[in-house]
Formats: structure tokens, C-alpha cells, sequence
């Protein structure tokens, strides 16, 4: 089958990959960048657990062809720890909130909140439930998930007054 | 990995037409989150596409010389709603795209491919139908224009012939100008669920704001296709702004749906819904136009 080299921007680092033009972003991301934070849930697009951030914005990693990350910068859960290795805000306010049980949906909640948490105004928790709609969760009910993402906004919003 | 056949690349919108002629068979393959899923469910494993996802010269939104409002067909459902031009002319569209999946999806999916898929159910359908908009379909051989009432065929078929893409959804002037629209969607879950009925309303009122001058009104799952209720509108259109109008495009609605009974719902259940959200439709599009129900 047809192999295509694909340069695209992984957590800040230019990188070239040869995929079969048949890979899902999912595939090559974890099959040969290493980034097992991304999982295969359901595989079709319905739970989140491998959502990673395309420009900016989530995306299912696992219905988004190889070939389409031309170009593209990417983001995973990998990509949110600084330098040194040290996990950010949102990742401990998931420890802090008790937000994970079982562990498997968490990076791609945490990939989806992105957008939510570097938000320049508070959400309100509807708003919130709504920007993580496109992701499960079988064990934690949620309200925990909400709490971390709130906190983390609210800390980011009053850091950004602060200065 | 993806079941494909042979994958296609395209450099541009002739290059995509061409491989279209010479590969009949092959789907056109863009936000893929309709096509990637048949792939894996199999019902469509093995099959060529033509890959047009990055083909950004069929991306975005503009207002054009004559007012009419171009829709390219690989804007995505976020790029709908997030749009300033339609924000400010057709709210309606953007509130609709909205509730379809979760953000992800609506990242991914494209409103040309929700129309071209052919199920009733699609969120941006109605809306689409409900202002008259004119499909700009293109093969190798020319470009064709095709109002999208005439565009779905039956459940899943819609009238696009050998060699042909859908290259642009145009809303002409008139149809949105002085228009106020509204749509309800009826789902189990407020979230990546598919519709168990959509109403898409819009209406222009005279200038005292005691009659409608027009008033158009579509279903999405109330047929084997998205409708339009022509009898609900022929009785709206000259009609007072009052409580009996909304029994009257009710009752119009009501005659012209045909629902079936699927495992989301049941006919009886569906009928019931046409019934109270032409009313409820109606009512608040008429409210945003301004006007009010026994004012």
C-alpha cells in the first residue's frame, strides 16, 4: 500500500513520519511518535478518549486521516508538561478534584478542556458541560471532571488580572 | 488504519472532478465522519475516495456582489457557527449546526457532506430548505444550479450524477433579507445524538408587525427525506399574527409529514412532535422578527 511522508509540528517539534496513506492521526501519533496518552476508545468518533488539539482546536484523532496533518500543528497531552517534565495546571487539578477514576478517558478530557481553560471570560458550568459533550466517561459521573476545568479557568483568568 | 481501497489525492477542484470521471466508484472522502465510520462498521470497507479534505479553495463564507450568501461545502460545522456573516444574516443556521455531535465532531464535520450524505436527520437540512437554498453542483463538464428542494431523492440518495461534487450552497438576498428564523431540535440527549425531529422556521412580517408577509417552515425525520410543509405555509402567508396561525401551520404541518415508527421513536410520538413544535418554531421566530402572538 502507498506510503506518504508527512511533516507536521508534534508538542512543538517538527517532525516527518512515513505512513500508509490509510493510518488514522490516532495511528501515527501512537504507532510511531509514541504518544500513548492518545487512546482508541470506540474508534468511530463518538467517545473523545483520543482527542488531541489541531491547530488549536479538538479533533478525534482516530476518524482524522494521517494525511490530512500536513502542515499542521499538533497538540497532545505529552505536549502539556514543560521542559523538565512537570505536568501543568489542569493535569493537577484532575489529581486535586479527584477528576480520574479508571484513568483511560482523562487525556482526552484534558485535551478537550483546552479550549475552555484558555478562555479570556468564565464559563458557566453548562457552558463547560457543553464544550466536553464530545467526550465519555463510565466512572467518575462528571461533576468532578467539571470542577478540575472550572478551577483551572478561574486560576488562569485571575493569574492573566494579576499581571 | 482505514479499509480503503485505492485513496485519491487532490491538488485542486478540476483535479478532484477529473478523478471523479475517471474513477465513477470512488467517494468523495471530506470531513470523513460519515464515510470513516461505514469504513469501519464495513459496510463500506474497501472502497476508493477521492480525498478532497484539504482542498481550502471549497473552505469558508462570503457575502457576495449581488447579496447572496456563498456557503463553500468543507466549512466546517464550528466555521458555520462561528461565522460574523452568518451570525448577522442567518443566526438560524449557526444555532442549528450547533447541536449537531460535540465540539469535536462539529470541528470535523462539513456542512456540504452533511447535506450530500441524504439522511433526513441532518441537523443542517431544514434550515437549508427552510431559505430556498440553490446547490451550485459541478462536474469536468460545467456547473449546474439546482434548488435544494429538488436535491434529495430518498433516504440516503440525492441527485448528484456520474462526475459530480457539490461545490457551493448560495442563500440568496431576498430569502434571508428581513427573515427571522428559528429551530428546535428533538433529541434523547442534548448531546451527539442524532435528531428524533428538527423544525427549522423562518418568517418576514409586514412593517406593523401584525401579519406575515412569508413564512417558511421545514422537517427533518418527519419523512423519508427533509420537507418542507407547503400546506402549513400557503395557509401562514397573509395570515394575522395570532394564536390561530399557530394552529393553522400546526395543522397545515400535520397534513403534510409522513413519519415512520424507528427505534428512536414512534410515528404517533413524531406527529405529536410536528404538532407542537410548528407552534413553539413559529412562535419564537416570530418573536425575533418582532412581532408578538396576540399583541
Amino acid at each position: 500500500m502507498a506510503k506518504k511522508d508527512i511533516t507536521c509540528t508534534v508538542n512543538g517539534k517538527v517532525r516527518t513520519y512515513s505512513v500508509d496513506v490509510r493510518e488514522s492521526l490516532s495511528d501515527m501519533l501512537r504507532g510511531q511518535a509514541g504518544l500513548d496518552s492518545i487512546k482508541h476508545g470506540c474508534d468511530v468518533g463518538e467517545c473523545g478518549a483520543c482527542t488531541v488539539l489541531i491547530n488549536g482546536k479538538p479533533f478525534n484523532s482516530c476518524i482524522y486521516m494521517a494525511i490530512w496533518a500536513e502542515g499542521k500543528e499538533i497538540i497532545t497531552l505529552e505536549g502539556l508538561s514543560d521542559t523538565k517534565g512537570a505536568i501543568s495546571d489542569i493535569q493537577q487539578a484532575f489529581i486535586d478534584e479527584g477528576a480520574v477514576q479508571c484513568g483511560f478517558c482523562t487525556p482526552g478530557f484534558i485535551m478537550a478542556s483546552i479550549p475552555i481553560i484558555s478562555s479570556e471570560t468564565e464559563s458557566s458550568r453548562e457552558e463547560i458541560r457543553r464544550q466536553i459533550s464530545g467526550n465519555l466517561c463510565r466512572c467518575t459521573g462528571y461533576e468532578n471532571i467539571v470542577n478540575a476545568i472550572e478551577k483551572t479557568q478561574k486560576k488562569r483568568i485571575a493569574e492573566k488580572k494579576s499581571k | 488504519m482505514y479499509n480503503f481501497g485505492t485513496i485519491y489525492e487532490t491538488t485542486s477542484v478540476e483535479d478532484a472532478l477529473r478523478l471523479k470521471k475517471e474513477h465513477p466508484q470512488a467517494h468523495f472522502l471530506a470531513g470523513g465522519s460519515d464515510i470513516l465510520i461505514k469504513v469501519r462498521e464495513g459496510k463500506l470497507a474497501g472502497c476508493d475516495v477521492i480525498n478532497i479534505y484539504n482542498l481550502d479553495e471549497l473552505r469558508g463564507i462570503c457575502l457576495e456582489e449581488d447579496g447572496s450568501i456563498l456557503i463553500r461545502p468543507l466549512t466546517s460545522f464550528t466555521d458555520v457557527a462561528m461565522h460574523p456573516i452568518i451570525k448577522q444574516y442567518i443566526p438560524v443556521l449557526g444555532e442549528a449546526v450547533n447541536q449537531i455531535g460535540g465540539p469535536q465532531v462539529r470541528n470535523i464535520g462539513t456542512i456540504g457532506g452533511n447535506i450530500c450524505n441524504g439522511v433526513t436527520s441532518a441537523d443542517s437540512a431544514t434550515t437549508l430548505k427552510a431559505y430556498d437554498a440553490m446547490l451550485e453542483i459541478s462536474s469536468i463538464d460545467g456547473t449546474r444550479v439546482l434548488p435544494y428542494g429538488e436535491f434529495n431523492l430518498g433516504p440516503g440518495k440525492v441527485d448528484l450524477r456520474e462526475g459530480e461534487l457539490l461545490c457551493g450552497i448560495r442563500i440568496r438576498k431576498e430569502s434571508y433579507e428581513k427573515t427571522y428564523g428559528h429551530y428546535i431540535k428533538y433529541a434523547m440527549r442534548r448531546a451527539m445524538d442524532i435528531a428524533t425531529l428538527g423544525c427549522s422556521v423562518n418568517v418576514t412580517l409586514s412593517e406593523d408587525k401584525k401579519t406575515v408577509t412569508r413564512l417558511r417552515i421545514a422537517f427533518g425525520v418527519a419523512a423519508p427525506i427533509p420537507i418542507r410543509s407547503t400546506t402549513a405555509e400557503a395557509s401562514a402567508n397573509g395570515h394575522a399574527v395570532n394564536e390561530a396561525l399557530l394552529d393553522l401551520v400546526s395543522e397545515g404541518a400535520l397534513a403534510d409529514v409522513n413519519p415512520r415508527t424507528s427505534w428512536r421513536a414512534s410515528k404517533e410520538f413524531r406527529m405529536q412532535l410536528v404538532k407542537e413544535m410548528a407552534k413553539r418554531a413559529t412562535k419564537a421566530a416570530i418573536e425575533k422578527a418582532g412581532g408578538t402572538i396576540n399583541g
